[in-house]
């Protein structure tokens, strides 16, 4: 296929996005309802299902080729755990993929997941269409990532 | 058409319908004669009253909203069907028990929160563990890296048992423990413990949550396939039958499957559907259904809409009574008794100006007394975003304190009972969950329907739609979709250090190095024999490593390697 073609269709094929609870974690009415309401928005949604190890949620979101990690925990670990994702990620050299959060997480721990990266990181209570806008907005920026490689 | 041998959920359907009043001409008479011309009037626009699971409401009901044998069905305190309470006096004869679900950090953290609220007029014991002890890997597993003590105590060998109980009177006090998968290990330790304090087994009390079905339906915490944790809750059930007999060893579990997002109808239906199975499996392993029905307790929500709550409830109540009695044949009176725990609701609570909380968990208590709990545990105003601070935990319990000694409201028995509206709204949901049981029951039984995934499915189809109703303003939260608040001031909440890790950690090394580890391996090989035979009861091998200190791990390690892991059905 013709370079330009290819990039054309890339750039319109939906956001894709795999939702992650990548810890010991078995809260997922949160990350289930995000799986429809994503779904509903147009996205592609890969879900991981329980218990992945941070670098099995790694190497789908690289195999998969998503736009957006989108992880969730609710059991206080997130400062932790999150961070093992960004590590990894930032070992592989992964830039095009953009890390997304939420989850039980107090507003004083946001400034240390936004500096490893992590964006968003919502609570209970905040309306879909603020966590889908901003899903989006962080695909489209991990999408321009990739079509500039 | 095939046609298919009637089961004892359609014969009950059948039967509910039989009672139902033909027309209810007094409420169709009053809307032509007095509201429809009051709507025109007031320029009134129709609404759509509903409630979580669905049932649509009516402004007013009456005395034909009743079956035609009501007053047989509601009954009295203390008898069949207890709809109106399984004991005669109800609180005038025993107060419900507090009992505040703790746990956070270290043994030691939690020890002393357990004496705090004991001291401060808690009258049971309540432990929430980690999830690491949830999900069977020890302090030192990489894999519990930044979870040890975040949502609950952290417990990996017996040593940390003793200490979460140290100086606390074991022959005196009762102890429920929020535990599943790893539920035979943890009930070990106790025992352990009590006898290392020489306390005979049957002078102390408790509950283990053990409730594995509701595992996989909702919260999710297993490590093996449904049917070695089924095998294993047997064997639990049998030696516990023997040999404790205090110890309730199900506490069949609606609360989390209200949690995961599903209607109170879903909570009900699925929660007693779990209940039946675990009789059935009792009968299977040769015990008498008598034997170990009246250990069998419940869990339920207690959630923000209010009737719909109490009716829940009673609701419960009557259709164990009724089943227990007819289909399985119980012949003792406490085998009919459905006794139930009531947590209020975690997800109906706000991070959004937080001490609302207080007032929601307020009314979902009153609810939970009304429905006529036996125990109560009040969430705290500050669990929206983390586990609670003593302040907090202090003021939800003083809640309970000012419902049961200064309102009246546990005065009088059920005084809800004879509502046309609570009395109409207990049948409904009886009958949606007879509905269910039937449904369930053509799946192939509750085992089968969890493993297709129908239930999870049905109940995150029931979170979605709520999450929809929210956006959409159909459903309100205070603070959240409406009366919103610009600057939010962040509430000083409980911090647990890293430290609970480290120490934790250091613990285990030095246990490892000064433990007999000959002992170890040798109980944790006779633990392997006993599981590879599935007719060997393996509790009193889980007891014996236990007291020789191997982990929660290195015991859960022997099972892993026999029965495997377990991956969920795809839901989404």
């Amino acid at each position: 296929m013709e370079n330009g073609k290819n990039r054309l269709l890339f750039k319109d094929k939906p956001v894709k996005v795999l939702l992650a609870k990548p810890g010991i974690d078995g809260h997922d009415r949160g990350i289930l309802v995000l799986a429809k309401a994503f779904r509903d928005a147009g996205m592609e949604v890969l879900y991981a299902g329980l218990l992945p190890t941070p670098e099995s949620v790694v190497e789908t979101a690289v195999n998969e080729d998503v736009d957006v990690v989108a992880l969730s925990l609710l059991n206080g670990a997130h400062l932790t755990v999150f961070r093992k994702v960004a590590d990894i990620m930032k070992s592989k050299g992964i830039d095009d993929i953009a890390l997304v959060g939420g989850g039980t997480i107090p507003d004083e721990d946001k400034p240390e997941l936004e500096a490893i990266g992590v964006t968003g990181n919502y609570g209970p209570g905040t309306p879909l269409s603020v966590i889908i806008d901003h899903v989006t907005t962080r695909a489209a920026e991990a999408r321009k990532k990739k079509i500039s490689r | 058409m095939e046609k298919r041998e009637e089961t004892y959920w359609d014969s009950k359907l059948k039967e509910i319908q039989s009672k139902k009043s033909a027309e209810n001409k007094a409420y169709s008479e009053w809307k032509s004669r007095t509201l429809e011309p009051w709507n025109r009037k007031t320029g009134y626009s129709e609404k759509e009253y509903t409630n979580s699971s669905s049932i649509d409401l009516k402004e007013v009901y009456t005395v034909e909203d009743l079956p035609k044998d009501h007053s047989k069905q509601i009954g009295m305190p203390g008898e069949y069907p207890y709809t109106r309470g399984i004991y005669p006096n109800m609180y005038r004869g025993r107060q419900w028990t507090m009992r505040m679900f703790s746990g956070f950090g270290t043994p030691e953290d939690t020890n002393r929160r357990l004496k705090y609220l004991i001291e401060h007029g808690e009258s049971g014991l309540s432990i929430a563990f980690d999830m690491p002890t949830l999900y069977g890997f020890d302090a030192d597993n990489p894999r519990s890296d930044g979870e040890i003590g975040r949502c609950g105590v952290n417990v990996s060998s017996l040593q940390d048992m003793e200490e979460i109980l140290e100086g606390i009177d074991l022959s005196k006090v009762s102890t429920s423990m929020t535990i599943n998968a790893p539920a035979a290990v943890v009930t070990a330790m106790y025992i352990a413990v009590a006898k290392k304090k020489m306390i005979p087994l049957d002078r102390i009390a408790g509950t283990v949550q053990a409730d594995i079905l509701k595992e996989y339906i909702a919260q999710k915490e297993w490590i093996y396939p449904p049917e070695a944790h089924i095998r294993l809750i047997r064997d639990m059930m049998v030696y516990c039958t023997e040999n404790v007999p205090k110890w309730n060893y199900i506490s069949i579990s609606g609360y989390h499957i209200r949690e995961a997002g599903s209607s109170a109808v879903q909570e009900l239906a699925f929660t007693l559907a779990d209940g039946f199975y675990y009789v059935d499996m009792g009968i299977k392993s040769g015990l008498k259904v008598d034997d170990f029905a009246p250990r069998l307790s419940f869990f339920f929500n207690s959630s923000i809409n209010f009737f719909e709550e109490v009716a829940k409830m009673r609701a419960a109540r009557r259709i164990w009574a009724t089943v227990l009695r007819e289909k399985y044949g119980a012949k003792k009176e406490r085998s009919l008794l459905l006794r139930f725990h009531t947590q209020t609701s975690g997800y109906t609570l706000t991070w959004q100006q937080p001490l609302n909380n207080i007032v929601r968990t307020t009314v979902e208590a009153m609810a939970a007394i009304l429905g006529g709990t036996q125990s109560l545990h009040t969430n705290s105003y500050d669990e929206a975003w983390a586990l609670p601070s003593e302040e907090a935990v202090k003021i939800a319990l003083r809640t309970q304190q000012i419902l049961a000694d200064e309102t009246g409201i546990p005065d009088v028995i059920d005084p809800l009972g004879g509502s046309y509206y609570v009395e109409w709204l207990t049948d409904r949901m009886e009958e949606e969950a007879y509905r269910y049981f039937d449904t369930i029951e053509k799946l192939g039984g509750i085992l089968e329907s969890v493993k297709k995934g129908f239930i999870q499915k049905e109940i995150a189809g029931t979170s979605y739609r709520r999450q929809m109703r929210l956006e959409q303003g159909k459903e309100i939260m205070v603070g959240v979709n409406r009366y919103e608040e610009k600057d939010e001031k962040p509430i000083s909440t409980l911090k647990i250090s890293h430290k609970a890790q480290v120490d934790q950690i250091n613990k285990l090394k030095k246990l490892k190095e000064t433990r007999n580890n000959l002992a170890v391996k040798k109980a944790l090989q006779d633990l392997e024999k006993a599981l590879r035979n599935p007719d060997e009861n393996s509790m009193p091998y889980i007891i014996r490593a236990v007291e020789a200190y191997a982990t929660l791990e290195e015991i859960s390690n022997v099972g892993r390697n026999i029965f495997g892991e377990w991956k969920e059905p795809v839901i989404v």
